[in-house]
């Protein structure tokens, strides 16, 4: 036990102390991971934003559902706890047909001819939200089972086409992020490379004295594992800063077409957790693949 | 300590360094190992210390068949052998404590241990004094002899130099074979790799000859005169 822990120290203070007789080549890799991390997590924020604003578009489109005319209102407005019983019904809210009169005459400028229009011409209805537009259709006809109501009026395909920009946009993302990815782990592994090339003599000295590869690797691990987090969290911290800076200059154009989402927690734990893992994943696994090539002796 | 029988060592590209090498080294001997640039000795070296394997016939050193040891035993092995370097080979960022160090604690010596042995090396080689002291802060010889401090420390059964005084004077030279053979004295098995005549001269010791990857002379007291071949 009293060795383990001696080797345990051993291991870290090499670690430890490799950073800074290398701190060159370690200033160069924290920086890489951060460049990496920053323009990732850039284009995450990105696109998390343009898919918040397509769902918005998305949950003002809604059906229409009138209800029959020899109902009265009272009748019509018992409808709702039915509606919301339907899967995929986000919200419902009743339109009376007085409501719905005054909505259209507020179309026209020329409201006097309309002063003779009887209320009874409208029915009342509903304007019903949905979760998801992709299940549109299935929500119609289940609507369409209720007896009471008239007519259902969707718009498929505008909801179609705002679903399937979604999902190209999405997709367009994941293949950014993941270039962007292979990318930068090709410029993370040649770095390592470099530093483990810097370092071959040291290596291959260990190798000729009888060092074992567990021994050989572990400081570089740690030294790797201990770059990759400084990397990953200054990377979080600077994304974290440069966000809330763009939230603050987009607060002075309010009501604007749109807004930006906020750096809320369930936003940037994942963000902080995917960042520690790619760093711990570039730092450690990087550092010890390419050490392999060197221990091969 | 060191037995080859029958060695042969043809390389991928062709090139046929050893062919049907053998010789003994027992335990507590001290030899020169002679020859001309491609004579094999390099060969012959990174067979014993477990670089490469050969094409053909046996290798033991200290008691292990070197084309038989499995990859987790080596380092194991390598602790019993210790290489010095005609280029030194230290570690610039550390000092002479720390290189000769460093060989122990790559091993998992404890600190104890270390605090024992390094000062004691450094005194056998005469470097106590520049304990503190970076490898550039040295003269060549000096250098060379961290290099010997460092392969002694772990207490090798037998040492390997590799042209130990390729990079110094004929003065430094002899300090360092000096080193070597009062290193031997104190019961050190030491192969020494060389192609310097006048320095092998001034010992009254066995000399293998190689040339042409075929031992061509082992007596005691000859350097074979390859040129004349």
């Amino acid at each position: 036990m009293r060795v383990n822990r001696n080797r345990a120290f051993y291991y870290i203070r090499e670690g430890i102390s490799s950073i800074f007789a290398h701190s060159l080549m370690s200033f160069a890799s924290i920086c890489i991971i951060i460049a990496f991390l920053v323009i990732m997590g850039s284009f995450i924020m990105l696109a998390l934003n343009i898919n918040a604003l397509i769902g918005e578009l998305v949950s003002e489109n809604i059906i229409l559902a009138y209800v029959h005319e020899n109902l009265s209102e009272s009748d019509a407005r018992a409808l709702e706890p039915r509606l919301r019983s339907i899967p995929n019904i986000s919200n419902v809210t009743f339109i009376s047909r007085e409501e719905a009169l005054q909505s259209f005459i507020g179309r026209y400028s020329y409201t006097d001819r309309f002063d003779d229009i009887d209320v009874t011409v409208f029915r009342h209805r509903y304007a019903i939200y949905v979760d998801d537009v992709s299940q549109i259709a299935q929500t119609q006809a289940a609507l369409q089972h209720i007896r009471e109501l008239a007519r259902i009026n969707a718009n498929h395909s505008l909801a179609q086409t705002l679903v399937s920009f979604r999902t190209v946009v999405s997709w367009i993302s994941v293949i950014v992020i993941a270039v962007l990815l292979v990318i930068s782990l090709f410029i993370i592994q040649n770095t390592i490379k470099l530093a483990t090339y810097e370092r071959r003599e040291e290596i291959a000295l260990m190798k000729m004295v009888g060092a074992t590869n567990a021994f050989i690797r572990w400081p570089f691990i740690i030294e790797g594992f201990i770059l990759g987090m400084t990397g990953s969290i200054l990377a979080f911290l600077a994304i974290r800063g440069l966000y809330e800076l763009a939230l603050s200059n987009m607060m002075q154009f309010e009501g604007g077409f749109f807004t930006l989402i906020s750096f809320s927690t369930n936003i940037s734990i994942p963000l902080f957790l995917l960042f520690i893992g790619i760093g711990f994943a570039v730092g450690v696994g990087g550092s010890g693949i390419a050490l392999n090539r060197y221990l091969k002796v | 300590m060191v037995r080859m029988v029958d060695v042969f060592k043809e390389y991928a590209n062709g090139v046929k360094a050893l062919k049907g090498v053998s010789f003994e080294l027992n335990a507590g001997e001290f030899a020169f190992l002679v020859g001309p640039s491609g004579s094999g000795k390099s060969t012959i070296i990174s067979l014993l210390v477990g670089e490469i394997a050969p094409t053909d016939g046996l290798v033991i050193v200290n008691g292990q068949d070197m084309d038989n040891i499995k990859m987790r035993k080596m380092p194991y092995l390598r602790r019993t052998i210790g290489t010095i370097f005609q280029d030194f080979r230290l570690i610039e960022y550390k000092s002479v404590y720390e290189n000769v160090a460093f060989a122990m604690r790559v091993i998992g010596a404890s600190s104890k241990d270390i605090r024992q042995r390094v000062p004691y090396v450094l005194e056998l080689v005469g470097l106590e004094y520049k304990a503190k002291s970076r490898p550039d802060e040295l003269s060549g010889g000096e250098q060379q002899r961290v290099a010997v401090a460092r392969a002694l420390v772990n207490n090798p059964k037998l040492i390997i130099a590799d042209e130990p005084t390729g990079n110094l004077d004929p003065a430094r030279s002899l300090e360092i074979l000096l080193l070597l053979k009062k290193i031997n004295e104190l019961g050190t098995t030491v192969l020494v790799v060389t192609h310097e005549k006048p320095l092998v001269d001034q010992f009254s010791q066995r000399v293998i000859a190689i040339d042409g990857g075929r031992i061509v002379s082992d007596a005691m007291d000859r350097y074979y005169n390859y040129e004349s071949q």
